[in-house]
């Protein structure tokens, strides 16, 4: 007698696989690594490597060993998480501090949840937090960009942007004032300005960012919400005061706002799961990142205001449902 | 051609693999023996009223309705009982089955067996669904509801639109695509049968447009009359699905846990409606179907027209046999389509296609760890949540399925079939549907 196999509908499965979203989000970085590389040099790829090797390996090593699962690390998830860390880096942070960061993004903030897919919070930045309260000194000493092709120089580190504005306005500084120290849009655009690695070059960021909606990894609604947030609140301080408020424009293109917004806010695991939901969560990580980058303590707010609406995603997968079929109708024939 | 109607929430696109779109419906040989399940409705099972022993012809009443939802059940071959007996179904399960030797093709009297199209509609309402009924005609698209049921609307309860449901959004299938090229004229004489029964004014036909030939034809056959009108539709599983239909078509909402009539529709199947017409104008109450016999490695896929109570083995030998590579049989499509545990099963009314799976298709992928990528909702067509209903129904939190509205589940698969991490949803979905039915029925009962 022949034998069949026995399952329940379904019977055929779609293309889409773990593997290849986590793939699909290391294509969509491409661009921003590539040019983080032609602006810092050799030390971007240390970065890079350092970041990629010691995340494999922690997550090789606490899969077989504490959790004792099947491994994972071929999913790619580690791979993601790697580079973003490298990404959320300066390219001069000593080489053992890659190495907690990547220990601190694997083993405690994904693995000790349970691994991919029960993390609460965005592992990448958790550890860059982690390392920029751990390390205040080294985490905010960016080198200027020298692109590779001028040659190797000395690495020359200084603030970012945000940074000067910040400082600037502290000290009763105007913006016209400080007009010549910051960053024209074209250098924002293309990244010739200091940060991290991955959130020098807007244009790469961009570039990542239509990929991965083309190929429907991710949807509009968290980057758009969170940018248009921004622009707006942004907007109206400057619209008010334009010289006591940056720009709209020098926002989004500092810091890492597009960074976070395509890549660190879009993050399946930690973003919310109905897209009514991901318009809040947007909207509530642009409004937090204005809110820390005008009042508060840090130049920087987009991996504070991230990490604080991580922790609230549980809470809009509550109130935010989907549109359900057949709930509130409209006109419905035969009362 | 503008924008095409669809259903407005979720939907996907599975690969279409329609391979016997253009093999013409093939007349198969009476069975030299037929097995007719006593359940082959949705409802109660039919109560047999013939014997072992007894002789009976072809069209003649071997069992008859159980309930208000249950159908009669008509002796596909003439010959001999041999028997009433259990007997593997298409739900792997031995059950009640009335097994007839075939002697010879001696049809019941009253039968209208030539093929001349009668088109004058000469009764009423009533009688008509008394003749529906009496057929033993069920939905045709594999729900199996019986048709006269919803020819019924409760009082209060109009009918404005009858819905036709030439979708067919399964991969795979066609058999309502060749009985639309093949049949088209019974099965606009049947729609009109319907309305008369409805008292509708005006009827739709669905379909979706990678069926040309069939909306251009049925379009040239209703040349000059404006009561009938076909919808091509966009492509989208699962568009046959009823409410999605009505959605698509009428652009209505049925509520959530109502029927179609709550939106003033009814709908039913190309495949119902020529049977329809077949019971209505011809006396021939419903003993055989078109089903389509398909697969990546059948040598011939087919669309065969075949008497209920034929062994799946008979269609597939006539379709050049079992392919060597086969790992799965599925009797429907691949999305709603059932695993058949064996090749001896027989064709019930309700049976639209047989789905032979090669080895490498048939085995699900490894299931990984939800990485809530959300795609799930973002496809399912009633707007549920089904990676939390899935958790919910594992964990046995039944209140909280029910809250979530498990019960709206249609089922479909689009969940799952989508799921980059494999999970299967819909089993657990199946599971938890199950289990708050069940709280449900309890808690009216009290």
């Amino acid at each position: 007698m022949n034998k069949f196999f026995i399952s329940g509908s379904p019977h055929i499965q779609g293309e889409e696989s773990t593997k290849k979203i986590m793939y699909g989000v290391v294509i969509a970085m491409i661009p921003t690594m590539l040019f983080s590389i032609y602006f810092f040099g050799v030390d971007a790829i240390r970065v890079f490597l350092i970041a990629i090797v010691a995340s494999l390996f922690f997550e090789w090593i606490i899969q077989k060993y504490l959790i004792k699962g099947a491994l994972t690390i071929n999913d790619g998830s580690a791979l993601v998480t790697a580079i973003l860390l490298a990404l959320n880096l300066p390219s001069n942070l000593p080489t053992w501090m890659i190495i907690i960061g990547a220990l601190v993004a694997i083993g405690m903030a994904k693995m000790s949840f349970g691994g991919l897919g029960k993390n609460v919070f965005n592992p990448a930045l958790v550890a860059r937090v982690f390392l920029l309260v751990s390390f205040p000194v080294e985490m905010t000493s960016w080198p200027k960009p020298s692109p590779i092709t001028e040659g190797l120089a000395d690495v020359v580190t200084g603030p970012t942007p945000l940074g000067i504005v910040k400082e600037g306005l502290g000290a009763n500084k105007t913006m016209s004032e400080l007009a010549p120290e910051i960053p024209s849009y074209t250098q924002g655009l293309m990244g010739d300005m200091g940060g991290s690695m991955g959130e020098v070059s807007a244009i790469a960021l961009i570039l990542g960012g239509v990929y991965m909606m083309w190929k429907k990894i991710i949807t509009w609604h968290i980057p758009v919400s969170m940018l248009l947030t921004v622009a707006i609140f942004s907007g109206i301080f400057w619209g008010v005061d334009p010289e006591h408020y940056a720009d709209p424009v020098f926002h989004m293109l500092t810091g890492g706002m597009l960074l976070g917004a395509i890549f660190m806010a879009t993050d399946m695991v930690s973003s919310p799961m109905t897209k009514s939901g991901q318009l809040v969560y947007g909207f509530g990580i642009g409004l937090l990142t204005i809110l820390i980058r005008m009042w508060g303590a840090y130049p920087e707010g987009v991996s504070f205001a991230i990490l604080i609406m991580n922790a609230v995603v549980p809470l809009i997968n509550r109130g935010f449902k989907p549109k359900r079929f057949g709930v509130n109708p409209g006109v419905a024939l035969n009362k | 051609m503008g924008i095409l109607r669809t259903f407005a929430l979720g939907g996907i696109h599975p690969a279409e693999n329609k391979l016997s779109s253009n093999a013409p419906i093939e007349t198969l040989p009476v069975p030299k023996q037929a097995i007719v399940p006593l359940g082959q409705n949705l409802g109660a099972p039919s109560k047999p009223i013939v014997k072992k022993g007894d002789e009976v012809k072809v069209g003649q009443l071997i069992a008859e309705a159980g309930g208000f939802i249950s159908t009669n059940i008509h002796s596909p071959v003439s010959g001999k009982v041999l028997k009433i007996d259990n007997a593997i179904d298409g739900s792997g399960y031995k059950r009640p089955c009335i097994i007839i030797n075939t002697t010879e093709d001696e049809w019941a009297d009253g039968i209208d067996t030539s093929k001349d199209i009668v088109s004058e509609i000469t009764l009423e309402s009533k009688e008509i669904i008394e003749k529906i009924k009496n057929a033993g005609i069920v939905g045709l698209g594999g729900a199996t509801f019986p048709t006269y049921v919803k020819l019924m609307p409760p009082t209060g309860k109009i009918a404005e639109y009858l819905i036709i449901n030439g979708v067919e959004c399964e991969p795979y299938l066609t058999a309502d695509h060749r009985m639309m090229l093949e049949m088209g004229q019974e099965i606009i004489i049947g729609i009109r049968i319907l309305m008369k029964a409805l008292n509708v004014k005006k009827a739709f036909i669905g379909i979706e447009n990678n069926k040309p030939d069939a909306i251009s034809h049925l379009n040239e056959l209703l040349k000059g009359s404006d009561d009938i009108e076909v919808q091509p539709l966009k492509v989208q599983y699962p568009q046959g699905g009823e409410k999605q239909l009505i959605k698509a078509s009428v652009n209505r909402e049925v509520p959530s846990g109502k029927l179609p009539i709550e939106v003033g529709c009814v709908v039913q199947n190309v495949g119902t409606a020529f049977a329809v017409y077949e019971a209505v104008q011809k006396n021939k109450p419903l003993i055989e179907r078109v089903v389509t016999v398909t697969g990546k490695a059948v040598k011939k896929p087919s669309n065969f027209m075949v008497r209920i109570g034929t062994q799946i083995s008979e269609l597939i030998d006539a379709a050049e046999g079992l392919p060597e590579d086969t790992g799965k049989i599925i009797g429907g499509g691949p999305m709603m389509g059932k695993a058949i545990t064996s090749l001896e099963i027989p064709v019930v009314k309700g049976t639209s296609g047989i789905l032979l799976m090669k080895k490498d298709e048939s085995s699900r992928n490894v299931e990984g760890p939800c990485i809530r990528c959300s795609k799930c909702t973002y496809v399912c067509p009633m707007g549920l949540e089904p990676f939390l209903l899935s958790k919910a129904a594992k964990l046995g939190n039944y209140e909280m399925a029910e809250n979530e509205a498990i019960m709206d589940c249609i089922e479909c698969g689009s969940c799952q079939y989508g799921c980059p991490s494999a999970i299967p949803l819909l089993d657990y979905l199946r599971l938890g549907k199950l289990k708050v039915g069940q709280i449900l029925r309890n808690r009216n009962n009290k």
